[in-house]
């Protein structure tokens, strides 16, 4: 049972968590597949690595960030092109990624997830001998 | 019901168009047509500006970027970043979605008048750009005497 099933209510989820999901950015990406595994990159300005949080769930990968700005005191907002300052982005996983070696790097707002595929659906270069 | 005809709250409205003209001034007038140099919404990076009496806050959501190859000017009451990200595409692997930003990029944003040009500071953290820009004098109400 995840947290978020103790959490909330059947039938009666809690307006906090709901909002909350809401106003989440969806991160942009790039996605790409070579032969022994996936890679993925995705901009999530303003997270650092303490407001980052990455899942597995059974076959649901979560991305989840909390974008952390310096905000001056007493700041009134005049414009804002960025709403919120949560990501979120789920994605599902095909069996033949091996979702145990996950390696995940963070800089500059640049989050870079691997995801390598299980030895048995990697490729084999079968050597042929010389007769 | 009375109490609307109360002066205190003349001032209050005052204040709230007050308020509207700045925001006019920093965004484009909303109704009557946008500036020339003001950006679609979804232009590249993403800006959110805040500002105090003291100094005006920007925010550009610029992730990955060399801070060395972006270029911030002030003329006049205009502030413009330029940059470059460019994105290295992996070869010979195949690609299912490519919705980041690659490219160079350039934003201008039309400050208040006040703003002191030589007292600007710049950093880059966690993918976020915050220039600061310090306002020459307090923006609050000012009495206008008559001689």
């Amino acid at each position: 049972m995840t947290d978020k099933s103790e959490i909330t209510t059947p039938g009666k989820p809690s307006p906090q968590l709901r909002q909350e999901s809401e106003w989440a950015m969806k991160p942009l990406i790039d996605v790409f597949e070579d032969d022994t595994g996936l890679t993925l990159h995705a901009d999530m300005p303003g997270v650092s690595r303490q407001g980052l949080d990455i899942t597995v769930d059974s076959d649901t990968l979560t991305l989840e960030g909390k974008a952390d700005i310096a905000m001056t005191e007493g700041m009134t907002p005049l414009y804002a092109d960025v709403r919120s300052n949560r990501y979120r982005r789920s994605f599902a996983l095909s069996r033949e990624l091996d979702t145990e070696h996950i390696e995940a790097t963070l800089r500059d707002g640049v989050l870079i997830l691997r995801i390598p595929k299980l030895k048995q659906y990697q490729p084999r270069r079968i050597e042929i001998r010389a007769g | 019901m009375f109490d609307r005809m109360n002066p205190i709250d003349d001032t209050l409205f005052d204040e709230f168009r007050r308020v509207e003209r700045e925001m006019d001034r920093m965004m484009g007038p909303t109704t009557k047509p946008g500036g020339i140099r003001d950006a679609a919404r979804g232009s590249y990076p993403p800006v959110n500006i805040g500002a105090t009496a003291e100094q005006v806050d920007i925010y550009l959501f610029a992730a990955g970027l060399n801070p060395d190859a972006v270029e911030i000017t002030i003329h006049q009451q205009l502030l413009s970043v330029a940059g470059e990200r460019p994105l290295i595409t992996e070869q010979g692997a195949t690609y299912y979605r490519q919705e980041r930003f690659d490219g160079t990029f350039q934003r201008a944003i039309t400050l208040p008048g006040d703003v002191d040009p030589d007292r600007v500071d710049a950093s880059y953290r966690d993918g976020v750009l915050h220039i600061t820009i310090r306002r020459s004098e307090p923006s609050g109400p000012r009495q206008i005497e008559i001689h």
